[in-house]
């Protein structure tokens, strides 16, 4: 039970939140339209977590995550641009996220730098591929499939209930939650993030596994790109600036651990949905932005002292 | 009892308990001033909690103390320190980017209207350095840089600059090496002389009976026996600390040494081994003394391809050639690692993925790990190693250092190696878990498994092992049978005076 209890801190601090602006704003914050916004605008976010969650359970950080969104939108845009099919485009997004985490990986285990260092070189330099690649303009692209990624389903499809971007989101939490807890490679990260060293006297593959885990880091963060795409319409290298810090955060109030070895899929995209039941509570609230800021501060300060705490009571 | 007539420092009826645990049952302890008191006992004897009481971390719920002869009522670790206590443990806290005198006079740095008088700081460094006999360590050398045995001379000078009146040192010769050792007794001895007194805990019952004047026995968190240290054996010291004769310290079931199954010949590292060559069979525990430093642990890194080997080659069974850990598990190599907190064991993450961690494979279909399958692989270890924690989701780091061990040694017995590289395996560790690793040990080499073992203390080298090398200074002396080795060939060899 009281394991239980742990479990679910993060989810005790949504509904949480979530009552108190219920309360607040009875009549335009608990509505099934702004509950649907709520998880639209987590998608971006959420799905950018998924990778951060692994990134951050191997004992490592992806500051690039917002310059690969923008990399990833730019190169859809300019995919479409040239004719290729929706699906093409959006793949390419995708597989120009992997090789940017291919690169942070090699980097990362070939030269020995430390994560930080890394990818914070990778956040400027992806941001200015971006902007090289797109000419420094905003790329307008023909209407496609591609565009109504985080629309409501129009009345015909009203079975989907949500729209096909945060059904991905939802799967791909399952997919790689289960993969973290249930496949060798998944324990491996977790080793690899909690001992580095011990992970290597087991005969893990600690290099490998970094290269791979940067991979998938930067690839859920080019898939969080092909949502903002979805979102934008257009392809805009300025987009997504200091998203990386909406995600680390994310993952953060979701109960991972900066030192590593600790984390859920679950946990960061309850994190993520914090995040925006506050952005948008107090939006309704009509609350200026930075007050808006402050709180959002705030609660990430406060799930980190939680946790901590809760780590105090255990040992 | 206290018939003395000025203790420095008295403890009298110490109880603590925590929830339904009861840590210190009525402990009295008294230490008069130029004495050393050993205090023994097991790991969860209450020793940790008698300390953690003395330096103010924990309120006793009941119990009296008096620090020369004034009551002693500390309410946390700095009034303690104020008042006299300090307290040396095993890790060091140093800040190891500064200086050994920014070290010593760490938070009572001398200064003028906020200016650091440097040349003061570093003449009252000197003076706590002198007065133990180590003016050769500089004041101005950043302590990161240091040895570890100079590191605790730092740390020992920083108490008596604070004007320590009761000196604790926990386990403190566990890293040190056997010269160092020395020179760290003859420290203390001169603290006696000078007047101080000195709590001295350790595993290591030969030093108990070399540096201490008398002793103290905690068994379940009371006293059990105090006296004088001249007038008890080693043994006794043992039996009052676990309540039974523990008979064969050292089980040597009859084993028959089979086909060689790790040969090494001429191997060298970048530095340390300068050369190394042995062989090993199945059956046979072959054991590896010498001075810390000596290569010992570079060499068993260098055989499980943890450190780069320059030259020669290493042959397990019929595998030879260069190799990765992976590998090494792959060839039936499995090796403990002589740090067990910081590389032998993941610690925050629970005893199932720790014993099963380098062997993943076998819990399920193409790379799935079934969770229930894995609790349940690791639930079998804790049973049959009798490894006492809550379940296998406990996470390691609530366990006890010898418990601790079991579960790094679990890891080498469920990947069912055939050779075993143990690194310093009863480091840090009390008696009875000591004994029980002793028993595994044996239990392997009679399985037909090869044990390659180091350690840096003899008596379990003279009582576990086949056959003894010493090695000196990277070179691998030949190995011989235990029968012929005894502690003063060991050192001879182990010094370079053979």
């Amino acid at each position: 039970m009281k394991r239980w209890l742990e479990k679910l801190g993060s989810v005790a601090g949504l509904v949480f939140v979530f009552v108190l602006f219920a309360l607040l704003q009875p009549a335009k914050f608990p509505t099934a339209d702004n509950l649907q916004i709520m998880l639209l605008q987590t998608a971006v976010v959420g799905t950018a977590a998924l990778g951060m969650t692994v990134v951050i359970i191997s004992g490592g950080i992806d500051l690039s995550v917002g310059s690969v969104v923008a990399l990833s939108t730019v190169t859809i845009a300019l995919l479409l641009n040239r004719g290729a099919p929706p699906l093409v485009a959006a793949c390419g997004g995708v597989v120009a996220g992997g090789i940017c985490g291919l690169l942070i990986g090699l980097i990362i285990t070939r030269a020995k730098l430390p994560p930080f260092i890394v990818t914070l070189g990778m956040w400027g330099a992806l941001r200015g591929a971006a902007k090289g690649l797109a000419n420094e303009q905003i790329i307008v692209t023909p209407n496609t499939w591609l565009n109504r990624l985080l629309n409501t389903p129009a009345d015909e499809q009203k079975w989907m209930l949500l729209p096909p971007g945060v059904w991905m989101m939802l799967l791909l939490a399952l997919l790689v939650g289960g993969m973290l807890r249930y496949t060798r490679w998944g324990r491996h990260i977790f080793a690899v993030g909690s001992n580095e060293l011990t992970a290597r006297l087991c005969g893990v593959p600690v290099e490998r596994t970094k290269v791979m885990v940067y991979i998938l880091g930067s690839g859920f963060a080019a898939l969080a790109g092909v949502l903002q795409f979805s979102y934008l319409t257009v392809g805009d290298p300025t987009t997504a600036t200091g998203m990386e810090l909406d995600v680390i955060a994310a993952v953060v109030i979701g109960g991972a651990s900066l030192s590593g070895g600790e984390g859920s899929t679950f946990g960061s995209l309850v994190g993520a949905l914090i995040m925006t039941v506050v952005g948008n509570g107090c939006t309704k609230m009509e609350f200026p932005n930075w007050v808006q800021e402050i709180v959002t501060g705030v609660i990430i300060l406060v799930a980190v002292v939680l946790d901590r705490l809760r780590h105090r009571k255990t040992d | 009892m206290s018939d003395d007539p000025a203790p420095r420092l008295r403890m009298q009826g110490i109880r603590k308990r925590f929830g339904a645990t009861v840590a210190l049952d009525g402990v009295d302890l008294w230490v008069a001033p130029g004495h050393v008191l050993a205090l023994v006992g097991e790991n969860g004897a209450g020793k940790s909690t008698l300390m953690k009481v003395l330096s103010g971390a924990y309120r006793p719920d009941a119990g009296e103390m008096w620090l020369e002869g004034r009551p002693f009522r500390p309410d946390n670790p700095h009034d303690a320190r104020l008042a006299g206590i300090s307290m040396i443990y095993q890790e060091l806290s140093l800040a190891p980017h500064l200086s050994v005198a920014e070290n010593i006079l760490l938070g009572m740095e001398p200064s003028r209207w906020g200016i650091v008088q440097r040349g003061q700081m570093a003449r009252r460094a000197r003076e706590a350095l002198e007065q133990l006999g180590h003016g050769d360590i500089r004041p101005e050398a950043r302590v990161g840089d240091l040895p570890l045995a100079a590191r605790q001379l730092v740390e020992i000078a920083r108490a008596l600059a604070v004007g320590c009146r009761v000196l604790v040192l926990d386990e403190p010769t566990s890293s040190l090496a056997a010269e160092d050792i020395e020179r760290l007794f003859a420290l203390v001895r001169r603290l006696r002389e000078q007047g101080h007194t000195v709590i001295y805990i350790s595993h290591f019952l030969e030093e108990v009976k070399q540096i201490s004047d008398r002793f103290l026995v905690l068994r379940d968190g009371r006293s059990v026996g105090e006296g004088s240290t001249d007038s008890v054996s080693s043994s006794e010291l043992i039996a009052m600390m676990v309540g039974r004769e523990v008979k064969d310290l050292y089980p040597r079931s009859a084993r028959t040494p089979g086909e060689v199954i790790l040969e090494i010949r001429d191997l060298a590292g970048w530095t340390k081994p300068a050369t190394a060559s042995l062989a090993l069979r199945r059956g046979e525990i072959l054991g590896i003394a010498g001075l810390v430093g000596a290569g010992r642990t570079e060499l068993l890194r260098a055989i499980f391809g943890l450190a780069p080997v320059v030259r020669g080659d290493v042959r397990i069974a019929a595998y030879t050639g260069p190799a990765s850990p992976a590998q090494r598990w792959e060839q039936g190599v499995g090796m403990l690692s002589e740090d067990r907190t910081r590389e032998g064991l993941a610690i925050s993450l629970p005893v199932a993925d720790n014993v099963t961690l380098s062997r993943l494979a076998g819990f399920g279909p193409a790379g799935i790990v079934i969770p229930a399958r894995q609790r349940a692989a690791a639930t079998r270890w804790i049973d049959a190693l009798q490894i006492r924690c809550r379940d296998a989701q406990q996470p390691v780091t609530q366990l006890s250092g010898g418990n601790q061990q079991k579960v790094a040694l679990a890891r080498l017995l469920h990947h069912e190696v055939d050779v075993l590289l143990l690194d310093e395996p009863t480091r840090g560790i009390d008696v009875p878990s000591k004994a029980e690793i002793y028993r595994l040990i044996d239990d392997c080499a009679r399985q037909g498994k090869a044990v390659l073992m180091v350690s840096s203390y003899l008596p379990e080298l003279l009582g576990v092992c086949d056959r003894i090398a010493v090695m000196c200074r990277g070179q691998l002396l030949p190995a011989r049978p235990v029968a012929q080795v005894d502690e003063h060939t060991v050192m001879r060899e182990a010094t370079g005076t053979a």
